[in-house]
């Protein structure tokens, strides 16, 4: 393995690291269920997804589209094309009250950091008070941490991305593992399902809810696991190795992001 | 924060005046389509949510705001971070007094709607976005489990902008609400911009399409493109060119300035702003973007690209 992998270089000639995100999470969506859309590689997904083996995804929107047919990819989750031909033009009370009241099966997240039991950081680096870098904060993310049943979390991972303590806890995984969630009074049964990296993906151990390798993307070893997480991660025997874009998944995902906004050229 | 009181129906450039702000102002902060702010000339808390774009946002970095309780205010989703307003929080300028989720945001407003002190929710539960918020935590009555109870949010001043609306004020709105429904029963005040004034018997003979009706209204003004560089559903799109320009303008103070004089100070009238950002031929284009009869042109798409690289 002598070529970098950074998710700004390419693994390999036929795909994208970027490209692979998208795919692997599209393949964890399942049809005839529902999903709570953020824009970016969220959006790519759940359109790849509804255009290959999902075609009954049912897309949410925070700020109120519902069912859209998107025709070209939006750039914000408040777009007119988030609710072109939807089934439903609604509000962010709708959306939200719908995630609170558990119908939506999968939320998606991105992280600035994560920890080993898939909490979130996308408020701060540094110190709160005075903070080195000032992120986003949570916008819709600590909404769909603690609402949606199933979160999956798409990051670029690296020492400083998988942490053993966030700088700040913007959004709920299973806080302090096992049972902590539920203590703390956030949905039953609910939290991170899925992480998935520019080398892997990630799953949590039913009960100490710490995170665990499910899957080694193509070319990538379990030592390049170890070396770009600041905490140990659980490695069963048995791991597979990620399924690639097939070439069919990567015309659509074009024809999806023809500018290359989100997936690049 | 001196007491904004506006009489029905005035103009525009009155009611503006009565604001504190130049003329234009109102239309460049009146963006996407609801939003919550305390305006005036030294205002002191801006309620900031997720969903509407650019200014409202941008305007801590701007220097308009000293604080604000944030949800989503420091990114302008897929054009990236916004420079002025995360330049205002890490210089100490601009002070982040809570963090809420947009969930909460917006249920603050419904709270106020109904009247109530608070509303239960479960989200921030168990996180520093609760420990740095206006939010409590209790023990729930009835299941003994914790719950989170939002403060009622009454903004002092909400400004709205619709696609038509009659001279009382009653409003239609197309497309999704986002927080407009909820924002405008809990604002004290409320401004209406329109994309244009109907009669009131259009408004009766549909009366299941009034949004915001006109008791709730202290002010409606006629506002063709008031949305702009921000979407308007239906009718046109982002100018994503103009949003650039202010991207890229705003990384550094001078540029701010820069902006603000050009865009803000520089013109006496609305339509001289539309004039400046490039008059019919652009406002066409936006609306021929908005019908996908023509792709979007987005100068930040080529830098995003060049990013991936």
């Amino acid at each position: 393995m002598d070529k970098k992998i950074n998710g700004k270089q390419k693994i390999k000639e036929e795909y994208s690291s970027t490209e692979m995100l998208a795919c692997v999470a599209s393949n964890t969506l399942e049809d005839r269920k529902s999903v709570f859309v953020g824009t970016g590689l969220p959006m790519i997904a759940a359109m790849l997804a509804k255009r290959t083996h999902a075609p009954n995804l049912l897309l949410f929107f925070e700020a109120g589209g519902i069912g859209p047919e998107i025709p070209v990819l939006p750039i914000s989750v408040g777009d007119s094309r988030t609710f072109y031909m939807a089934i439903a033009a609604s509000s962010m009370h709708d959306s939200m009250s719908m995630a609170q009241a558990g119908y939506i099966d999968y939320g998606f997240l991105g992280a600035a950091q994560i920890d080993k039991y898939g909490n979130i950081n996308t408020t701060v680096i540094g110190p709160y008070e005075h903070p080195k870098t000032r992120l986003p904060g949570s916008g819709g993310a600590n909404d769909v941490g603690t609402l949606c049943n199933k979160t999956i979390i798409i990051m670029r991972q690296d020492k400083n991305r998988f942490v053993e303590k966030v700088d700040f806890l913007t959004t709920p995984g299973y806080l302090d593992g096992y049972n902590s969630r539920e203590k703390k009074g956030l949905p039953d049964g609910s939290g991170p399902y899925r992480v998935i990296t520019q080398l892997g993906v990630f799953g949590f151990d039913e009960k100490s809810k710490k995170m665990k390798l499910v899957s080694l993307h193509p070319n990538v070893t379990i030592e390049m696991i170890k070396e770009n997480s600041g905490f140990d991660i659980i490695i069963p025997k048995d791991v597979s190795i990620t399924k690639p874009p097939s070439k069919d998944e990567l015309k659509i995902l074009k024809k999806i992001d023809p500018a290359g906004m989100v997936i690049g050229k | 924060m001196g007491y904004i009181h506006i009489q029905k129906f005035e103009i525009r450039q009155a009611v503006l005046k009565q604001l504190g702000l130049p003329y234009h102002n109102i239309d460049q902060y009146v963006i996407g389509k609801g939003f919550s702010y305390i305006m005036g000339k030294k205002p002191t808390i801006v309620n900031n949510d997720g969903i509407k774009p650019i200014f409202p946002k941008d305007l801590k970095g701007s220097g308009c705001a000293n604080k604000v309780e944030v949800a989503y205010s420091f990114g302008h989703e897929l054009r990236g971070l916004s420079p002025s307003s995360r330049r205002a929080v890490e210089t100490g300028k601009c002070k982040v007094v809570g963090e809420i989720s947009n969930a909460g945001y917006q249920w603050r407003f419904l709270a106020a709607m109904m009247g109530l002190p608070f509303i239960p929710t479960r989200v921030m539960l168990g996180t520093d976005t609760f420990n740095k918020s206006s939010a409590k935590v209790i023990k729930d009555p009835f299941s003994g489990k914790p719950i989170c109870l939002l403060p009622a949010c009454y903004p002092d001043v909400a400004v709205i902008h619709v696609p038509r609306c009659d001279k009382y004020g009653n409003a239609q709105i197309d497309g999704i609400t986002v927080e407009d429904f909820e924002l405008s029963r809990a604002a004290r005040r409320l401004i209406i911009t329109t994309e244009k004034i109907i009669e009131i018997k259009t408004i009766r003979e549909e009366p299941y399409k009034t949004i915001i009706p006109y008791y709730l209204v202290d002010a409606v003004i006629e506002a063709p493109f008031g949305s702009h560089p921000c979407q308007m559903p239906y009718l046109y799109f982002f100018d994503e060119e103009h949003i650039a320009e202010w991207l890229s303008l705003s990384k550094t103070d001078e540029g701010v300035a820069q902006y603000l004089e050009k865009y803000v100070y520089g013109v006496d009238e609305f339509k001289d702003y539309l004039e400046l950002i490039g008059g019919s031929k652009k406002l066409a284009q936006l609306k021929r973007i908005e019908k996908l009869e023509e792709p979007m042109s987005a100068p930040w798409i080529k830098k995003l690209m060049e990013n991936k690289k």
